[in-house]
């Protein structure tokens, strides 16, 4: 029964004698309550012994109707379910819908709103990573990581709280700007602090912790590969598609707001633990990110120019005509995308949203397929979803 | 100077303070006060409640945004375990306390009551924020929110917010643990203590 599961594990060759045992499948229900998920995700398995010959996701335990609801509120009051997307960034989320808002308005934005932007979001972004070196090191059973990198998290919640008024989740952009000016206590030069603490002092932490520890490195290197050609039929972004070796970012290669005046690179796996793709390569590139992002907050909060933080009052409803508008943008998890289809009233005629973990999620089918059990948790671990994000 | 001794409010027997209900024997009475110290009478089901609201163990159970918070609050800064509740356990069977934290939908519902029935008695439940109070910024148009957990499991203490701040909800656990103990809301001295606790001049 399991002659045609392709071999690709590093457990299967041992057990020399696992073809000649006569075998059931075993039905196995992985949550929707289980630690190691990231929430409410169900996964299907049928397993032969500790082999997972075929996994079925099972999604839809957090749908909160939030397209449905886009079409019942105006374009400012669904900011706020913006940011129950993927609460980990909610910054990043509120990027890709208010860029679609404003195409649809051609509305400009003042440069002092963008920066104030990209440094919300470049923090967000941090944050996120941060929670996914925590959670990754948790399910391959580091406890301490997770007790570090919330430290350090809590550090970000202070300054955005500072900035934004919410501890986390803010609500922060509005169309044509943001929605506060930069706080008179001195958050930009707490912001550089913290990010030269962050580059300096913590990264090398979590690297002497985590990543170059030699369990870890047993427990994620060349398990769970996803290769290049997998990751672009699945529609992979964000870093499970750099993991794999492809160098895109939208923030590069379709830049929005003003990320293109700002110098970064964009990691991508290089296997250097293993093979190109595998679960060490996508959690490498999330740590390489975290220090690009602070490369951006320094840039753009060195340039910081004066003027104005916005061109609406807060308090008035966005105008927006008929017409549709589709753009993306590079959150957290991957690319994010928003297609609005407006029919010039107060309310969005439709909404859709693309969203990066739906996407990431589903590659879960071809790659866990032949991993042990433990393995595909490590797999699920490493492409960092968000139900928040998939169910919508 | 130093604080006299403060007056009971009339009608209040001082003597019957440290008085029992029934009557004790002269020779444990003797044992009771040349041992004093050494001696604590209390009722078992006031032990029994101590050491329940003591250790409280959560079922690791995270729905939505207010799971983060929930880590948070288990994490380095807030740490859940001064309160004795750090112990999560991955499954209900070793856990008295559901924090429903986050939106609950019509697919979760019917998983959500099989895991509080794997609970064993005595259990508790938080509903932590306003999802789980009442469906929260779902509830108008979420044709696929339940409006509230409480139509599911009984709730003991909501603790409102989207989501709640972890003090928050730390200050929910203690509002469960008065709970436990036997008193409804918040423990509160006599008026004539704290009237007298206001005179004593070191504390303002």
């Amino acid at each position: 029964m399991t002659d045609d599961v392709k071999i690709t594990n590093r457990g299967w060759e041992s057990q020399d004698h696992a073809s000649e045992m006569k075998s059931e499948l075993l039905e196995l229900n992985m949550g929707p309550q289980h630690p190691a998920t990231h929430g409410v995700l169900r996964l299907l398995l049928q397993t032969d012994g500790e082999i997972v010959y075929k996994v079925t996701p099972v999604v839809g335990y957090l749908h909160r109707c939030t397209e449905k609801i886009a079409e019942g509120v105006d374009y400012k009051q669904w900011i706020v379910y913006t940011d129950r997307f993927d609460y980990l960034a909610p910054v990043t989320n509120n990027h890709a819908y208010v860029t679609a808002v404003e195409k649809l308005a051609d509305l400009a934005v003042p440069e002092r709103a963008e920066h104030l932007r990209i440094v919300t979001a470049e923090l967000s972004r941090i944050a996120s990573h941060l929670i996914a070196l925590a959670t990754f090191g948790l399910d391959m059973g580091a406890w301490t990581p997770l007790l570090y990198c919330f430290r350090e998290r809590e550090e970000i919640l202070n300054l955005l709280e500072r900035i934004a008024g919410g501890r986390m989740l803010y609500n922060y952009m509005v169309p044509g700007g943001v929605r506060y000016d930069v706080p008179k206590d001195n958050w930009v030069a707490d912001v550089l602090e913290f990010v030269t603490m962050l580059e300096n002092k913590k990264l090398p932490d979590y690297n002497t912790l985590l990543t170059y520890n030699k369990i870890f490195i047993e427990r994620t290197s060349d398990v769970g590969i996803i290769s290049k050609e997998t990751a672009f039929d699945y529609g992979c972004t964000g870093p499970v598609l750099r993991g794999s070796g492809v160098k895109f970012d939208c923030r590069r290669d379709d830049p929005y707001s003003l990320y293109d005046r700002f110098d970064f690179e964009i990691p991508v796996g290089m296997g250097e633990m293993g093979t190109v793709g595998d679960c060490w390569d996508r959690y490498i590139v999330r740590v390489r990110e975290i220090e690009q992002s602070c490369r951006i907050i320094r840039q753009a909060l060195e340039t910081l120019p004066e003027g104005p933080y916005g061109t609406l009052e807060l308090k008035k409803p966005v105008k927006v005509p008929a017409g549709a508008a589709y753009s993306r943008t590079e959150a957290a998890k991957g690319e994010m995308g928003h297609y609005i289809i407006a029919d010039g009233g107060a309310k969005p005629f439709r909404n859709k949203v693309r969203s990066c973990s739906f996407c990431n999620l589903q590659v879960v089918e071809k790659v866990g397929v032949g991993l042990m059990v433990s393995d595909l948790v490590a797999l699920v671990g490493s492409l960092d979803i968000v139900l928040g994000e998939i169910d919508r | 100077m130093s604080p006299t001794t403060p007056n009971p409010p009339e009608g209040y027997d001082v003597s019957r303070e440290n008085m029992l209900d029934f009557k004790v024997d002269d020779q444990l009475l003797e044992v009771v006060e040349t041992d004093a110290k050494n001696f604590i009478l209390t009722t078992v089901d006031e032990v029994f409640n101590w050491a329940r609201l003591s250790s409280i163990w959560p079922v690791t159970f995270g729905l939505a945004c207010c799971a983060i918070e929930m880590m948070a609050t288990s994490a380095t800064r807030y740490d859940i375990d001064r309160f004795g509740a750090g112990a999560f356990r991955a499954t209900p069977r070793q856990a008295d306390l559901m924090i429903v934290s986050g939106t609950v939908t019509a697919k979760m519902a019917k998983r959500l009551k099989l895991i509080y029935d794997q609970m064993p008695e005595p259990k508790w439940v938080i509903a932590m924020g306003s999802c789980a109070i009442g469906g929260g910024p779902y509830f108008k148009y979420g044709y696929h929110v339940v409006k509230g957990v409480d139509f599911i499991v009984p709730v003991d203490v909501y603790v409102p917010g989207c989501p709640p701040r972890p003090e928050v909800l730390l200050e929910g656990l203690m509002r469960l643990q008065d709970k436990i103990r036997g008193r409804k809301g918040k423990f509160r001295a006599p008026k004539w203590v704290t009237d007298y606790a206001k005179k004593i001049p070191y504390r303002k």
